[in-house]
C-alpha cells in the first residue's frame, strides 16, 4: 500500500502558537473563565469586591491623621465617613513603649535593632557563624538595656552558663548520662543562691550601669516582644527537652514530662496567668521582690513549652525505626544520636507545627491585659480613658492587629524559606 | 540441578589469596535465647564466628536469622547466654556497647542512610563524632572507600538522589569509614532491583577478597556458594544445619533444610 510508506524530505519549522493559548488571554480563561459556572462566579466574586471596596474606601480615603481628639477629628470631617487615625498619630509612641520614659526611648530602640543582629546567624547559614557570640551575649544585654541597673546584673547572670558548661564537662567521664541534667541543674542552682549576693557585691565595688526603669513603666509592643520573643527562645529547647523525656526509657523522667506537659497543657493559660500575679507571691519567701514581667514570661514559656513538647513529638515519631538504628550501629551514643541525626530531621518535620506554636505564644501575650500589664490592648483602654480619645475603637485596633499582623507574617515566611532550604530528601 | 533463587552470577574470578580463615575468635555466642514477649525467638544459639570467616545465615522467614546478627551489635537485647565479641562481652554497659558498635559494621535492607546529610556527611559522621578523627582526615578516609564502592562522584549529593544500589554501596561505604573489624549485612540486596542486586554483590565480594569478617543474612544463594566459607540454616529459632557451602546444596542432612532448598530452587 501506498500510505505505509513514508519518508520526510523537508523538517518543519518551528511556530508561534495560536493567540488563545499564550499570555494574559490564556491566564485568563485557565484561572477565571475556565466554563460557565466559574466565569460566572468569577463576575460575583468581583463585584463583591468592589462593593466592599466601595463601602470600606471612603473611610480610608478620607482619614484625619491631624487632630488633637475625637471631637476634632469630627468637626474636621463634617459629619463624613472617615477614620480618625489621628489618635494613632497621637499616641503611637505610648502603643509602642508604654509608659517607658521618653528620654531613653533609644534603649529598648537600641535593644530591638540589636535583636536582629542576634538572630540573623542562627536564622541564616549565610550570616559568619563567628557572630553567634553575640546572640549567646545577647539576652544579657538586651537586659540591661531595657532594665536598666547595674552591668553585674546581666553578667553574673550570663555567668550561670560557663557554670552549668563546667558541672557537664565535670560529671561527663564519670556519669555521661547524668551529666546533661547536671548542666541544667547547675546554674539553676548558681541563679536562685549565688547570683544575687555575688552581683551585690560587685555593684557595691564598681556602681557602673544605667538608669534603672521598673518594670511597671514597661508597656505596649515593647511589652509583647518582650515576652513573646523571650518565651519562643526558651520554650523550643524546653520543648525538645520535654520531648525526649517523654520518650525516654527512664520511668522517673518520663513521668515527670508527661505530667508536666499534661499538666500544663490542661490548663487555660490566663490561670497560669493569674497564679504568676497573685500566687507566687503567697508561696514565695516573704521579702523577694520577683518581677511581674519575668514571672509571666516565666509561666507563658512554660505554657508554649508544653504544646512545643507535643508538637516536637510529633516530628519525632515521623522518623523511622531505621534511623535510629543506623545512628546506634555506627556508635553513635544517645545525645549524639539525637544532636546529629534525629532530632535535625524531627525539628525539620515539625517546623510548621513549631512556628504555629510561635505565633499562637506571640499573640496570646495580648492575655496580659487581665493581670493589669499594659500591653497594646490594655494601652488601648487606657487611650480610651481620656477624654479626648473617649469612644475610639476601629482605629486602634486596626493597628494594633496590622503590627501583630507583620510579625506574624515574618514568622510565616521564614518557616516556609526555613523549609524549602532544609528539603533535602527529594520526596 | 537447577539455579537457585537469585543465583547472580559474577563473571570475573574471584581473588582467594587474602581469604583466609584465622584461629582467633572474633564473636562467640554460648547458649544464647531470646523472647519476644512470651514469643521464644532465639533458642539455644552456640556458634563461634573466626577472624576471616565469610558466613551466611539463611533460612525461612521469621527463623530468627536477623534477630540473630541484631543481637551482635545489641540492636537487639538477649535475655540469657553470652555474647562476646572481639573480647568484650555484651552487657547492659553503655560504654561495652558503644565500643563492640563502633568496632562492628552493620548494612540493614533498608540502608538507612541519612536523608539530611549529604553521602560524604553520611561517611564522616561517625569517624568524626565517635573516633575524633579530624575533619580533613575523615573525608579523605570517606573519598576512599567511596572510590573503593566506585560512587566518588556522589559525594556532594544526597540520598535521595541516588539509586537504591547506589544507596546500598554508600551504606557499605559509609560502616567501613568506622575501619570496622566485623561486617554485618542484613538482607543487604532484598529490597533491590535485580540489576542493582549485582552491583552490591560485587562490593561484598570486593569486601571478601580483602579478608573481612563477614555474617551476611540473604536470599542471594549464589552469593553464598561463591563466597562463604560456611552456610547457616535457622528454622523457628535454632540453627538447623551448618556446612561448608558445596556440601550444604549437594547433600543436606536435615529434612528442614532439604524443603527449604527445594523451594528456593523451585521457584526460580
Amino acid at each position: 500500500m501506498e500510505e505505509s510508506r513514508f519518508v520526510r524530505t523537508e523538517m518543519l519549522a518551528p511556530q508561534a502558537p495560536p493567540l488563545g493559548e499564550i499570555g494574559w488571554i490564556r491566564w485568563l480563561r485557565d484561572n477565571l473563565f475556565s466554563s460557565w459556572l466559574n466565569g460566572a462566579l468569577t463576575l460575583l466574586a468581583g463585584a463583591a469586591v468592589v462593593w466592599l471596596a466601595a463601602g470600606i474606601g471612603p473611610w480610608f480615603a478620607n482619614a484625619v491623621w491631624n487632630a488633637g481628639s475625637l471631637a476634632e477629628c469630627r468637626e474636621i470631617l463634617a459629619g463624613a465617613e472617615g477614620a480618625c487615625f489621628a489618635v494613632i498619630h497621637d499616641r503611637w509612641l505610648q502603643l509602642l513603649f508604654g509608659f517607658y520614659p521618653d528620654t531613653l526611648y533609644w534603649r529598648p530602640t537600641l535593644a530591638f535593632l540589636l535583636l536582629f543582629v542576634a538572630l540573623a546567624p542562627a536564622l541564616f547559614p549565610a550570616v559568619p557563624r563567628r557572630l553567634l557570640w553575640f546572640t549567646a551575649v545577647y539576652p544579657g544585654l538586651a537586659y540591661l538595656l531595657l532594665w536598666g541597673g547595674t552591668i553585674w546584673g546581666p553578667l553574673v547572670a550570663l555567668a550561670g552558663v560557663p557554670v552549668g558548661v563546667a558541672a557537664f564537662l565535670a560529671l561527663r567521664p564519670a556519669l555521661p548520662l547524668l551529666a546533661p541534667a547536671a548542666g541544667l541543674v547547675a546554674p539553676v542552682l548558681w541563679w536562685l543562691l549565688a547570683a544575687g549576693p555575688v552581683a551585690g557585691l560587685l555593684a557595691a565595688a564598681l556602681p557602673w550601669g544605667l538608669a534603672p526603669v521598673g518594670s511597671a513603666k514597661f508597656g505596649g509592643f515593647m511589652l509583647s516582644i518582650i515576652i513573646g520573643i523571650t518565651g519562643i527562645a526558651v520554650s523550643l529547647p524546653l520543648g525538645i527537652l520535654l520531648a525526649l523525656g517523654r520518650k525516654s526509657d527512664l520511668f522517673l523522667v518520663k513521668t515527670i514530662c508527661v505530667g508536666f506537659i499534661e499538666f500544663i497543657r490542661g490548663v487555660p493559660l490566663i490561670t497560669l496567668l493569674f497564679t504568676a500575679s497573685l500566687l507566687l507571691n503567697y508561696f514565695l519567701p516573704p521579702g523577694t521582690d520577683f518581677d511581674i514581667i519575668l514571672r509571666v514570661v516565666i509561666m507563658v514559656t512554660l505554657f508554649a513549652a508544653a504544646y512545643m513538647a507535643e508538637v516536637i513529638r510529633g516530628g519525632l515519631a515521623a522518623i523511622p525505626r531505621g534511623q535510629y538504628e543506623a545512628a546506634d550501629s555506627l556508635g553513635l551514643d544517645y545525645w549524639k544520636a539525637m544532636r546529629l541525626i534525629v532530632l535535625p530531621q524531627a525539628l525539620k518535620v515539625a517546623i510548621p507545627g513549631i512556628v504555629n506554636t510561635f505565633i499562637g505564644l506571640f499573640k496570646d501575650t495580648t492575655l496580659v491585659v487581665f493581670i493589669g500589664l499594659l500591653d497594646p490592648i490594655g494601652l488601648s483602654t487606657a487611650i480610651r480613658a481620656n477624654t479626648d480619645w473617649n469612644g475610639i475603637y476601629w482605629e486602634l485596633f486596626l493597628f494594633i492587629g496590622a503590627m501583630f499582623f507583620v510579625f506574624c507574617f515574618l514568622m510565616s515566611r521564614y518557616s516556609m524559606h526555613l523549609e524549602r532550604r532544609l528539603k533535602t530528601d527529594h520526596r | 540441578m537447577a539455579e537457585p533463587l537469585g543465583d547472580t552470577t559474577v563473571d570475573r574470578a574471584i581473588d582467594r589469596s587474602r581469604m583466609t580463615v584465622g584461629s582467633e575468635e572474633a564473636i562467640r555466642i554460648a547458649a544464647m535465647n531470646k523472647w519476644y514477649g512470651s514469643f521464644h525467638v532465639l533458642r539455644d544459639i552456640n556458634m563461634t564466628v573466626f577472624r576471616g570467616e565469610r558466613i551466611v545465615v539463611c533460612g525461612p522467614s521469621g527463623s530468627g536469622k536477623s534477630t540473630l546478627i541484631r543481637c551482635i551489635n545489641r540492636l537487639e537485647e538477649h535475655q540469657s547466654g553470652r555474647i562476646t565479641v572481639d573480647g568484650t562481652e555484651l552487657t547492659s554497659d553503655l560504654k561495652n556497647i558503644d565500643r563492640v558498635r563502633s568496632d562492628v559494621g552493620m548494612v540493614f535492607q533498608h540502608f538507612n542512610l541519612f536523608p539530611h546529610l549529604t553521602i560524604l556527611e553520611n561517611c564522616t559522621l561517625a569517624p568524626i563524632w565517635v573516633r575524633k578523627v579530624p575533619r580533613r582526615e575523615a573525608e579523605e578516609t570517606a573519598m576512599h572507600f567511596l572510590a573503593k564502592v566506585k560512587i566518588p562522584e556522589q559525594a556532594q549529593k544526597y540520598p535521595g538522589q541516588l539509586s537504591g544500589g547506589q544507596q546500598q554501596r554508600v551504606a557499605i561505604a559509609r560502616s567501613l569509614c568506622m575501619k570496622p573489624k566485623i561486617m554485618l549485612f542484613d538482607e543487604p540486596t532484598s529490597a533491590l532491583d535485580p540489576e542493582m542486586i549485582k552491583e552490591v554483590l560485587d562490593t561484598m565480594i570486593a569486601l571478601a577478597e580483602e579478608g573481612m569478617t563477614m555474617l551476611v543474612v540473604t536470599h542471594e544463594m549464589g552469593f553464598a556458594r561463591q563466597v562463604a566459607n560456611r552456610v547457616i540454616f535457622m528454622d523457628q529459632g535454632q540453627i538447623v544445619e551448618q556446612n561448608e557451602p558445596g556440601p550444604f546444596f549437594s547433600h543436606p542432612q536435615s529434612e528442614r533444610t532439604k524443603l527449604f532448598l527445594s523451594q528456593i530452587l523451585r521457584d526460580h
